[in-house]
């Protein structure tokens, strides 16, 4: 063969060996990954001011969904300050962070009560509530299990709950669950990706 | 003997005492200490000028659900110093009086009862601090 059908042939050999560009790989998060879940869709909440609040209140802002009770010495105000770490994190994005805490206790946690704890920890922050059957259902579609205790004599009792903040991006997606143990500069690390649409 | 952040008493000794800080409205707190004592004894009461009601928890995470659970009474074996930590065993301040702030220190008491029925009270103070102590503070 002459030399330029030997560089054709070569040619065409290297352009069927080249591949497509490949795909960008799917975002790594710290926290666990609950993207195309078919559920924790929506919510619906009287915030600690009396307004109702659901989840398309907040489109354009990453939430931040945290079930807790304000008689959890440990576990519940370690996640509450974490997230108001992750807005400190994020400078100017936090704006356009929401940060959500319903509680799983609502006897105790009257909207009253709510407004002073929940703000404490982050002044945008807001406190949810609803009756006990609203607040069954609500933590069910998001699996979140938990179960009030037998008061003791003086009618303390705890609540067994599950942990983990739930985490939207800013069109209202459920996205991702921060377990505790999570590093808040991880989830704000996490929580960036979101805001920057990946 | 006693000294000031650690607490001693005849046969019993406490380490690394803190409590976490507490927003307005938090009606409880938490706290947590090593304690070791030299004869094998129950810890049977506690309380502090700061809450109400004090008590020891467990803290389990139970295939992701985390549960408390008062412990009436926690049993120290001699040299076995016993922890008390976040996740774990820890003090719950029921009914606090106001909140706890960092900088700040509050007042433990805790009642012991050795196997030969002598009481013991440890007065020990305890600062508010965002973490927990380096081994090397007392």
């Amino acid at each position: 063969m002459n030399g330029r059908r030997i560089a054709l042939i070569t040619f065409a050999a290297v352009l069927a060996g080249c591949e497509r560009p490949p795909a960008p790989p799917p975002p790594a998060f710290a926290a666990t990954d609950l993207t195309g879940a078919p559920w924790g869709r929506d919510f619906q909440f009287a915030d600690h001011q009396g307004r109702l609040r659901k989840l398309a209140d907040f489109r354009g802002k990453a939430v931040m969904l945290f079930f807790g009770y304000t008689h959890c010495p440990d576990v519940c105000p370690t996640a509450l300050a974490d997230m108001a770490q992750v807005r400190a994190r994020l400078g100017a994005d936090g704006e356009k962070v929401q940060g959500l805490f319903v509680t799983l206790d609502p006897q105790r946690d009257t909207p009253q009560l709510l407004r002073q704890y929940v703000p404490a920890f982050d002044p945008t922050f807001l406190g949810l509530s609803g009756d006990e059957a609203t607040t069954a259902t609500t933590a069910a579609d998001f699996k979140v299990f938990f179960a009030r205790q037998k008061p003791d004599a003086g009618g303390h009792y705890t609540v067994d709950h599950s942990g983990g903040i739930y985490v939207f991006d800013p069109q209202g997606r459920l996205r991702l669950v921060m377990m505790p143990g999570l590093s808040a500069e991880a989830m704000a690390a996490d929580i960036g990706q979101l805001l920057k649409g990946t | 003997m006693l000294a000031s952040a650690a607490g001693a008493a005849e046969h019993v000794r406490i380490r690394q005492a803190w409590a976490r800080p507490t927003v307005p409205g938090q009606p409880v707190g938490a706290a947590y200490f090593e304690i070791a004592t030299e004869r094998d004894a129950n810890l049977v009461d506690l309380r502090s000028d700061a809450a109400d009601l004090v008590q020891i928890h467990t803290m389990t995470h139970d295939g992701g659900v985390m549960r408390m659970r008062q412990v009436a009474q926690l049993k120290l074996i001699a040299h076995q110093p016993v922890r008390l930590t976040p996740g774990g065993l820890h003090v719950m301040l029921l009914d606090l009086k106001k909140p706890l702030r960092a900088g700040e220190s509050i007042a433990l008491e805790l009642t012991l009862v050795d196997s030969a029925g002598r009481r013991q009270t440890v007065r020990t103070s305890v600062p508010v601090r965002t973490s927990a102590p380096s081994g090397r503070d007392q």
